[in-house]
């Protein structure tokens, strides 16, 4: 899925003089011998979706709980619009958070629990009638303010919650697997309510999420973390088609994965050569790597085309295969095509005809592949 | 069983049948004795009381219910006064219990996993030795020349011993420490079902620690706070060993009253007036908390 509104999103990250509102400045985070946040610096702008991607382990959720204060940092500070806030106890930041449980009190009604945080901010009667009023009125759920939390479904649990954690007007909203407890229908209108509500109240937030999907519809820019660090910070365009490591390209969506040697090193192409692929790649971007270096060519099972005949030109970017595996699914069908190598390629091609129309691919069909040399990218590590 | 099973009686219902034939026989039955003995009128033979059915004629039957013992419970003093004075100590104690419970129940709810059911298994502990024991201990340790006044006097504190035994202070440390586990358990319990995550967002909306305690903590472990007051409390009105061996003479306990009236006046009648009486003072609270305990039931799936 792509970016819901890319051509409405600034892109402040890319202009050096802007001043990033949440820096997090060399964080690390220990559990005894266990490194959960590994010097981690990380700067996030004014009014950013940013999606801490990652999975279980990864560090994420503990780099969440240190920005709302439910952590001390080791070592590292953390700043919000310019004030240091590392020593700050959470119910003094101007942060709040959307737990992954809801943890909704249950012995409160919808209207207790939203108007929960103003009371604490002695903030007038009349006012927090209003603005509970308002914001329940923004997420829906003005019809159920009377309701207990129990009495909810859990799609309104979590607009209860997120009501709660806005009404605040937080400088920073913290949403910790914030659709991981809804049904798939249900969480993909919620991302685009989400979208809606953020671009409504103008809120900066940070998301936590092991849902790639999740994290590629919401999200302005995505940092992947692995074993503490983030491994790479890029819009999700960036980092499904530019991925910087194996890790990342592995990790976002699926990919075939080739280990070759760089035979040619030109500033605008490199060509690899594969044993595993039996072949060799044209790639159409320059690689900083010593000639003969040994590189991974990740590939987009989208991004090949499937054929009975040979394709037309030289011999690059293409090889012939067998079909070992067809599973339909519907909108699309997913190959896995056997290489002379033994190596198995994973192939995804829209299905433009009905089934059972036409010319089909089946098992064991001798078949060609190939992809443009824009497609395949070269990583490193 | 197979003759039951035809008639519809599963293995469950004769599951279920038997707890109730037990409280059926040795609760209800003895309850309906006492009840009768209570609307008997006193006589000096054995059993000490008139019989309510007489045989007047062969046709006739005379029934004689007598509310006179109930009335003389209204009319004399000793017995209400009695009754509040139970009231009161019971209420004191389980206060104390309650505020020096509640921490205990909390720092075991807290505490490391595995250090739980070592912190559980001391407070369950003192179970191993007869309650009767432990209280005689307690007399070994605030009588006159007992451990605490033997302390002081070796170390020169105090120059003549501390009056502790016999005083309502030595009945309210038997009380408070026969009791405390009972209200520990209950509380740990929901403590240790407490959601963290709930006081972490109060913390995150702006409430301290405190205050959080008071708006989330005390209001969702309510089932545990009620369930340990009662466990103290009901034993506590109708105890009567603690109070006769640590308390003072003029600590007048309705289960000491009683005890009095059955075996030192042996007027049979009064005496389980008293306890009919005692019984429903105990049971009014008792449907209070099973209400708040359907309502838990209720408010928290």
């Amino acid at each position: 899925m792509a970016n819901a509104r890319p051509e409405q999103r600034s892109e402040p990250w890319k202009d050096p003089g802007a001043q990033p509102y949440v820096r997090l400045d060399k964080l690390t985070k220990k559990f005894g011998d266990f490194v959960a946040v590994d010097d981690v610096s990380l700067n996030i702008y004014r009014n950013e979706i940013f999606c801490l991607l990652g999975g279980s382990g990864s560090g994420k959720t503990t780099l969440l709980r240190m920005m709302a204060g439910f952590e001390t940092p080791t070592e590292g500070t953390i700043s919000i619009d310019g004030v240091d806030v590392t020593a700050t106890p959470p119910y003094e930041r101007p942060i709040n958070m959307m737990f992954q449980s809801y943890a909704l009190f249950p012995h409160m009604s919808v209207q207790k629990n939203v108007a929960f945080g103003l009371k604490q901010d002695r903030v007038s009667k009349g006012e927090i009638d209003d603005r509970v009023a308002e914001i329940l009125k923004l997420v829906r759920m003005e019809q159920l303010a009377k309701r207990m939390p129990h009495q909810l479904s859990g799609g309104q649990r979590q607009r209860v919650a997120l009501a709660r954690a806005l009404v605040k007007r937080p400088k920073l909203l913290l949403l910790d697997e914030p659709l991981a407890a809804l049904d798939r229908k249900l969480r993909e209108h919620t991302q685009f309510e989400l979208l809606n509500i953020q671009e409504t109240l103008g809120v900066t937030f940070v998301v936590v999420t092991h849902d790639q999907e999740e994290a590629m519809t919401l999200a302005t820019r995505i940092g992947v973390m692995n074993h503490g660090e983030i491994v790479q910070i890029g819009t999700a365009s960036d980092i499904y088609e530019y991925p910087g490591s194996r890790f990342v390209a592995d990790f976002i969506g699926s990919v075939n994965m080739f280990e070759g040697r760089l035979i040619e090193d030109e500033p605008d192409y490199v060509r690899v050569a594969s044993d595993e692929l039996g072949g060799t790649f044209h790639v159409s971007h320059g690689v900083s790597a010593a000639p003969d270096a040994i590189v991974w060519v990740a590939l987009r099972p989208e991004k090949i085309l499937l054929s009975r005949d040979r394709p037309d030109g030289g011999g690059d970017n293409r090889v012939d295969g067998v079909v070992s595996e067809v599973a339909y699914r519907g909108d699309q069908s997913v190959y896995l095509v056997r290489l002379a190598s033994g190596r198995q390629m994973r192939v995804t091609q829209p299905n433009m005809l009905r089934q059972g129309a036409g010319d089909r691919i089946r098992w064991d069909d001798k078949v060609w592949l190939s992809w443009d040399s824009s497609s395949p990218v070269v990583v490193t590590q | 069983m197979t003759l039951l099973r035809k008639r519809g009686y599963s293995g469950r219902t004769l599951v279920t049948a038997v707890p109730y034939l037990w409280l059926l026989l040795f609760f209800l039955v003895p309850f309906l004795i006492v009840l009768k003995i209570s609307v008997s009128e006193i006589r000096l033979a054995m059993p000490p009381y008139e019989p309510l059915v007489t045989w007047i004629s062969t046709q006739v039957v005379g029934l004689r219910i007598n509310f006179e013992n109930y009335a003389f419970l209204f009319e004399d003093s000793l017995y209400w006064k009695s009754f509040l004075n139970s009231i009161r100590t019971a209420g004191i104690s389980t206060l104390i219990c309650l505020l020096i419970g509640y921490p205990m129940a909390y720092g075991i709810a807290r505490s490391k996993p595995a250090w739980r059911n070592l912190l559980l298994l001391l407070v369950m502990l003192p179970f191993w030795t007869s309650f009767l024991l432990r209280v005689y201990a307690w007399i070994g340790i605030l009588k006159n020349n007992g451990v605490i006044n033997n302390l002081l006097m070796a170390l020169g504190i105090i120059d003549e011993p501390i009056v502790m035994l016999q005083t309502n202070f030595a009945m309210y440390i038997g009380i408070v420490y026969s009791y405390l586990p009972f209200m520990v358990l209950p509380l740990y319990t929901s403590i240790e079902k407490l959601d963290l995550s709930l006081l972490e967002a109060a913390a995150d909306l702006g409430c301290r620690p405190v205050k959080a305690f008071f708006r989330i903590t005390v209001p969702l472990t309510k089932s545990g706070i009620i369930a340990g007051c009662m466990l103290v409390f009901i034993p506590a009105v109708g105890e009567f060993v603690i109070p006769a061996l640590l308390g003072g003479p003029d600590a007048l306990m309705i289960g000491r009253v009683l005890w009095e009236e059955f075996f030192n006046n042996r007027d049979w009648p009064v005496a389980s007036a008293v306890a009919i009486v005692m019984l429903f003072v105990l049971v009014i609270p008792i449907m209070i908390y099973q209400r708040s305990q359907g309502q838990q039931i209720g408010g928290h799936p």
